[in-house]
């Protein structure tokens, strides 16, 4: 666990600003920002000024693949606040992505205008060819981006929220929780699917031609995209890290350790459960909303239980509760998957499932857990612990016996 | 159901359960218990395990609702409330405090954070987002540190402490909160003896200006706390009176001191 | 039985009066081929009464009575090639009367459109692809090959629809005669689909032949079809009465006809006719509607069972143990797996492999599950959310294994033939036995499951383990094995699943995946660690959700239950039988 400041104890804050503020005894953020900071600026600029042979061009592909990535960490990150500090686990933020993705899609869908194939100014291709003759009214307002860009927020937001309200309320908790998530994930997926949903069915929103006027296959507009990922990855974590530094991420941490300890104390769990899982599901939304473009597809695949599950595993392996560590976890395992799913296609499931028994078995910290227990030289690193468990061994590796973190 | 209490609020009891019961499958866990706490009393409750003692604090706090009778608290300003329409979070708002029998504070923080929770107000999710410290709010921390004599483990997770210090600590939460009315439920469970004697003046200090209800089967302890005593046995009230006296009834030896 | 009454009246009111003749005949001569070109040339020549102001328009402008002179298949074939439609109908009904044994053949030919003949010479051939893209063309009528075509050199009989449905019916009434009655009821329904007031008389004749009652209880519903046209009235009303509960969708849809039909006369007998024939479509609407409530419930209870079986491991892992396990699914696949292999090592015992492979699956999954309580679950008792991901990666690597060792297609199991047929309830309702089997199936694994933890040691043993874990082990029970063992028990139940499934749907790497969800909402509808929430709650979900599968269509219907589950778990957090107590809620 990292150690929660109160901010005001410290006179130095008032020096530091806002954000500095946040970020002060926070050395993995501080470092995550800054790494950030200067991928956002080097990729674009060695992309757009670099040509294609010099050895400083970073290619359009790597920056969009980057840029994918960091929409996955943004995502992670929705789930580590919720997670790491609340431990709610959701097994349906894929959902929410996907919605925030679909938000998007549909003002691109709307931007296409007269360009598709049918050349109707007014529908998308899909519903000419489902032969509807006018738009459904969930339709409408998409064409505008302010709109859209507020819907991303909203549509997430609102499901988290009529969803949180029933299940926080009843106490639905703990491993119940997990399956309804899913089966709700679950559900939206079998919705989507469907062609008269009116969001494209099996092969969901595509073809984009250009956001705000601008044109999505043009270096420039990736390279803005990219920029705005990162910004997001990095307000998503400001925010983030506002929370759960506040006396509201204690309160959070409290639910998650003691939730009924937390309501004698007299905080209404339910509220606040209600809180972070509404904030987490509109970051989730603004991350799908930024991959859209991006990847220049949605469809209802994205709903697919198991890749709700897969954002877990990237959480887990950078380190539950620590926030940058869901950032790493995220990139390093996508970055591990688009090299093994190419070179060993065969061989990433079985990755896939070996990394999840092993980072629950030795890694119950994460990464940076890892890290951070190895530098304290404290010995009682989980991995050796465990691995020498119940062995004559174990005393040597535990001064102190291995909590359970969930 | 009729009120036995005047509407007047000055000299009414403070806690008033109006035949209670309780039951898990079948089972009578609480049995049409009655019982009254008049403002600024200390009571000790006493009885076998399994009389239904915990679940009594379930009921008042909200934690179970009874299935049949009443739980009435004399708040400060609302008057008489009936506590079995709240929710836990509300009992405790309305300045009931509970500690429970096993210690459970929040071991991921450290000692000043289950302090700084505890305080009283700011309980609204806003609230909590924007709070500061004040150095007003500090200050008292920094008291209910000394009064429970953890100030140097101040910055130390809960989850070192030792397991009397934890009951401390939850004792020092329950002050943070200003509650009207203490549930403690074994406090000195795991306690030395010396710490034993300390909890009791403790209480006996806190007895100046709060109602306590305190469950306990130390009979030292008890005896430390020089109160009225209820002995409760199979959901019910089995005899009410001094320590001295129910230690003479007959019935309360056969039950329970006698074993 | 009266509906059999009823149209006996209805025969014997009509075949004495019309057609006396023809069932004498019929009573001598023993059923074979030739009796049903007698039949056809009997219905050709018109003399119902019924049919008499049809053929006479189409005699009109037809080259009928030409064409009844001539008597031999090869003459009335080449007709064909210059006939127009009206006429080849004609040719076709006449080719059938003949008693020649290639008539049949011929017409199947006509009807599949393999017959053609040659532009320049007007022989009717079959033709065969070559290999140089050209045809040979063999004779339709003595089988000569006549040489090789390019493909324009050759034309095809055209036939439109209205010669079509006529032709299935000639056919079906050259069958009707066949020795083997599989055959003989798929004519008869032929016939009854097609029936028109030129197949009366073959009809007649047809029922005063047959010996299964069935097939004639479809040779009257046509017949009484047929009457309903009639200008008897007192023939009207037996036929309308025969009708009566008669469950074929033609019986409602000519009794509809005929109401609109008899609508525009305002004549007194009509009009009671009228009532009566809507009397009796609302008896055979309830009839359906009933049918339908008793074959959707049939259909969900096997979903239920379906359900049940995938479920009721998981009520041991994660209701009896606590232990929630992502792999469950995978754990069924194995079983489904085992079921594929046993039938490969054994190919020619299909039915026999089935039943080798119950216990050989409950031992694969459930030693698969004792090594994975061992190696991971072992130690993440406690950490629920934890167990999750882990069992969920075993999952994956589950998938991936059986991907790579099958292939990623979909494996054939075959079906032992016992599990095949069907069980006729009325023509309305027919039950598959296959579901029938797996209905039985569940409820037996599940009854067995329950005596082994009511009246066996190591249900003893698993059920004080779980109950009280310190005071089973300081009573001397090895409560690691225990957990290991029932964790296997769960799983094997699991692989017994999967056999069922084998038989159900497709064996391929994700068939766990389908399942592991509708498991988990049963168990979390029914409530954890009980039998009965378990069956309860299966059927429930089973059933509700083939209800809605005709209102809402199966995925929506699906939808609808699971968003029925999510809200009824805000009401019930626990389950529908939930245990109550401090143990659930630690
Ligand atoms: N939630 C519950 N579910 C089932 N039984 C319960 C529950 N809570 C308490 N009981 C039962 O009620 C009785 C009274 O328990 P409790 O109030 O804890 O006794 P005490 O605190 O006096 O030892 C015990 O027999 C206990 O098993
Ligand atoms: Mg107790």
């Amino acid at each position: 666990m990292s150690t929660l400041h109160n901010t005001s104890e410290n006179p130095k804050a008032l020096k530091l600003g806002p954000i500095g503020t946040l970020l002060m005894g926070d050395k993995g953020g501080q470092r995550l920002i800054m790494a950030l900071i200067a991928v956002a600026i080097i990729f674009p600029f060695c992309n757009l000024v670099f040509s294609e042979g010099s050895f400083l061009h970073v290619s359009t592909y790597t920056l969009t693949l980057t840029g994918k990535y960091l929409c996955y960490a943004l995502l992670a990150l929705s789930v580590d606040l919720i997670w790491g500090y609340c431990g709610i686990l959701s097994l349906g933020h894929g959902a929410f992505f996907a919605l925030g993705g679909y938000a998007m899609g549909m003002y691109l869908m709307r931007q296409i205008g007269d360009r598709g194939v049918y050349g109707n100014a007014e529908l998308p291709d899909f519903m000419v060819f489902l032969d509807w003759k006018e738009l459904p009214w969930y339709w409408f307002g998409f064409d505008q981006f302010w709109f859209a860009s507020i819907m991303v927020l909203v549509v997430p937001g609102i499901l988290a929220f009529v969803f949180g309200w029933l299940a926080f309320r009843s106490r639905v908790t703990g491993v119940y929780l997990s399956i309804i998530t899913q089966a709700l994930t679950y559900a939206l997926m079998l919705a989507f699917f469907r062609n008269d949903m009116g969001f494209g069915g099996n092969n969901g929103l595509t073809d984009f031609k250009d956001i705000l006027g601008f044109d999505l296959q043009s270096n420039t507009t990736r390279c803005a995209l990219f920029i705005a990922s990162a910004l997001a990855v990095i307000l998503g974590y400001l925010i983030s890290r506002f929370i759960t530094t506040s006396k509201l991420g204690r309160v959070l941490v409290s639910i998650r350790d003691a939730e009924m300890r937390t309501r004698f104390l007299g905080y209404k769990v339910e509220y606040y459960k209600l809180f972070v899982f509404v904030v987490s599901a509109m970051m989730a939304g603004v991350a799908g909303a930024l991959y859209v473009p991006q990847v220049g597809i949605i469809n209802p695949g994205e709903f697919t239980p198991i890749y709700s599950i897969e954002i877990i595993i990237w959480v887990a392996i950078g380190g539950r509760g620590t926030l940058f560590g869901a950032v790493i976890g995220a990139i390093a395992v996508n970055y591990a998957k688009t090299y093994f799913t190419g070179a060993f296609a065969e061989l990433w499931l079985f990755m896939l499932g070996g990394l999840f028994v092993m980072a629950t078995l030795y890694l119950p910290k994460g990464i940076v857990g890892f890290i951070e227990d190895a530098k304290q030289g404290n010995g009682t690193s989980n991995r050796f612990y465990l691995l020498f468990k119940n062995t004559p061994f174990s005393k040597w590796f535990s001064k102190q016996s291995s909590k359970g973190s969930v | 159901m009729s009120l036995a209490i005047p509407k007047h609020l000055e000299n009414a009891p403070i806690l008033y359960l109006d035949g209670v019961s309780v039951s898990f499958d079948g089972f009578k866990a609480l049995n049409n218990l009655s019982l009254c706490i008049e403002p600024g009393e200390m009571r000790a409750i006493i009885g076998p395990n399994g009389a239904g003692k915990t679940t009594m604090m379930d009921v008042i706090t909200g934690k179970t609702r009874p299935d049949t009778g009443t739980v009435l608290f004399n708040h400060k300003e609302l008057n008489e409330l009936d506590l079995t329409q709240y929710d836990e979070a509300e009992v405790a708002n309305l300045g009931v405090g509970r500690k429970f029998q096993k210690p459970s504070v929040i071991e991921t923080l450290t000692v000043f954070e289950n302090l700084e929770l505890a305080q009283k107000g700011g309980r609204g999710v806003w609230q909590a987002l924007m709070h500061t410290l004040t150095n007003e709010k500090k200050q008292k921390i920094q008291n209910t540190l000394e009064l429970i004599a953890l100030q140097d483990k101040a910055q130390d997770l809960a989850a070192n402490l030792s397991h009397g210090q934890k009951q401390w600590l939850e004792i020092g939460m329950l002050i943070s909160q200003e509650p009207e009315l203490l549930l403690i439920d074994e406090p000195a469970a795991g306690m030395t003896d010396e710490e034993t004697m300390k909890t009791a003046e403790l209480f006996k200090t806190l007895a100046k200006n709060h109602s306590l209800v305190v469950v306990e089967h130390d009979m030292d302890f008890i005896a430390a706390l020089d109160c009225k005593v209820t002995v409760l046995n199979e959901g019910s009230v089995l005899a009410e009176g001094s320590l001295a006296s129910v230690q003479k009834n007959q019935q309360v030896i056969d039950v329970y001191l006698g074993r | 039985m009266k509906r059999i009454i009823t149209s006996l009246i209805c025969i014997f009111a009509f075949s004495s009066g019309v057609q006396a003749n023809a069932k004498s005949d019929n009573l001598i001569k023993p059923p074979g081929f030739a009796d049903a070109i007698e039949t056809l040339a009997l219905a050709n020549t018109g003399n119902s009464e019924l049919s008499q102001p049809k053929i006479e328009s189409e005699k009109n402008n037809s080259q009928s009575t030409l064409i009844s002179s001539i008597k031999s298949l090869d003459e009335l074939a080449g007709q064909l090639i210059t006939a127009d439609y009206v006429t080849k109908k004609e040719i076709i009904r006449n080719i059938a009367t003949l008693k020649d044994s290639r008539a049949l053949p011929f017409i199947e030919s006509i009807l599949q459109g393999e017959l053609f003949y040659i532009k320049k010479s007007d022989q009717l051939v079959y033709r065969q692809l070559l290999d140089n893209k050209k045809y040979l063309a063999v004779s339709a009528l003595n089988g000569s090959e006549l040489g090789e075509f390019k493909k324009r050199k050759l034309k095809k009989i055209g036939i439109n629809n209205n010669l079509r449905g006529e032709m299935k019916t000639i056919i079906a009434t050259l069958k009707i005669t066949s020795t083997d009655p599989i055959l003989r009821e798929h004519a008869a329904l032929e016939i009854l689909k097609g029936a028109n007031e030129n197949t009366l008389t073959l009809i007649d004749l047809a029922i005063s032949k047959e010996t299964d009652s069935s097939i004639n209880e479809i040779l009257m519903t046509a017949q009484a079809i047929i009457h309903l046209k009639s200008v008897d009235p007192l023939k009207r009303i037996d036929a309308i009465k025969s009708l009566e509960d008669s469950l074929y969708v033609e019986s409602r849809n000519a009794l509809m006809l005929f109401i609109n039909e008899n609508k525009l006369n305002n004549s007194e007998t009509s009009k009671e006719e009228i009532t009566y024939a809507q009397e009796t479509v609302n008896g055979i609407d309830k009839l359906v509607t009933l049918n339908n409530v008793a074959e959707n419930i049939y259909f969900g209870v096997s979903l239920g069972s379906v359900l049940l079986l995938a479920a009721i491991g998981l009520a041991i892992t994660f209701g009896v143990m606590g232990v929630i396990n992502m792999a469950h699914g995978e754990m069924i696949m194995l079983g489904a797996y085992t079921t594929f292999v046993i039938q490969q090592l054994m190919p020619n015992h299909a039915g026999l492999s089935l039943i080798v492979a119950i216990p050989a699956a409950f031992l694969v999954s459930g030693l698969m599950g004792v090594l994975i309580e061992r190696t991971v679950i072992r130690h993440l008792y406690g950490r629920p959310l934890e167990t999750l991901l882990a069992t969920f990666g075993i999952s994956l690597v589950l998938q991936q294994a059986v991907r790579s060792i099958f292939g990623p297609l979909n494996q054939d199991v075959l079906t032992p033939s016992w599990m095949a047929g069907t069980f006729t309830v009325n023509a309305g309702l027919e039950l598959t036995f296959n579901r029938l089997y797996i209905i039985i199936f569940s409820l037996l694994v599940l009854a067995t499951l329950a005596v082994v933890l009511k009246k066996t040691l190591f249900g003893l043993q698993m059920r004080a383990v779980t109950m009280n874990r310190p005071m089973a082990s300081s009573m001397g029970i090895r409560t690691g094995w225990v957990d290991a063992l029932t964790f296997g028990l769960g799983s094997g139940i699991a692989g017994i699943a999967g056999v069922a499934l084998s038989q159900l749907t497709n064996v391929g790497p994700n068939l766990g995946q389908a399942y592991i969800i509708d498991s988990f909402m049963v168990v979390v509808f029914g409530g954890v660690g009980n039998l009965w929430g378990t069956l309860v709650g299966a059927m429930s979900l089973g059933i509700a959700n083939k209800v809605f599968e005709p209102m809402a269509g199966a995925v929506l219907a699906k939808i609808i239950v699971l968003v029925a589950i999510i809200l009824f778990i805000q009401k019930r957090p626990r389950g529908l039988f939930a245990l109550k107590g401090r143990a659930v809620e630690d």
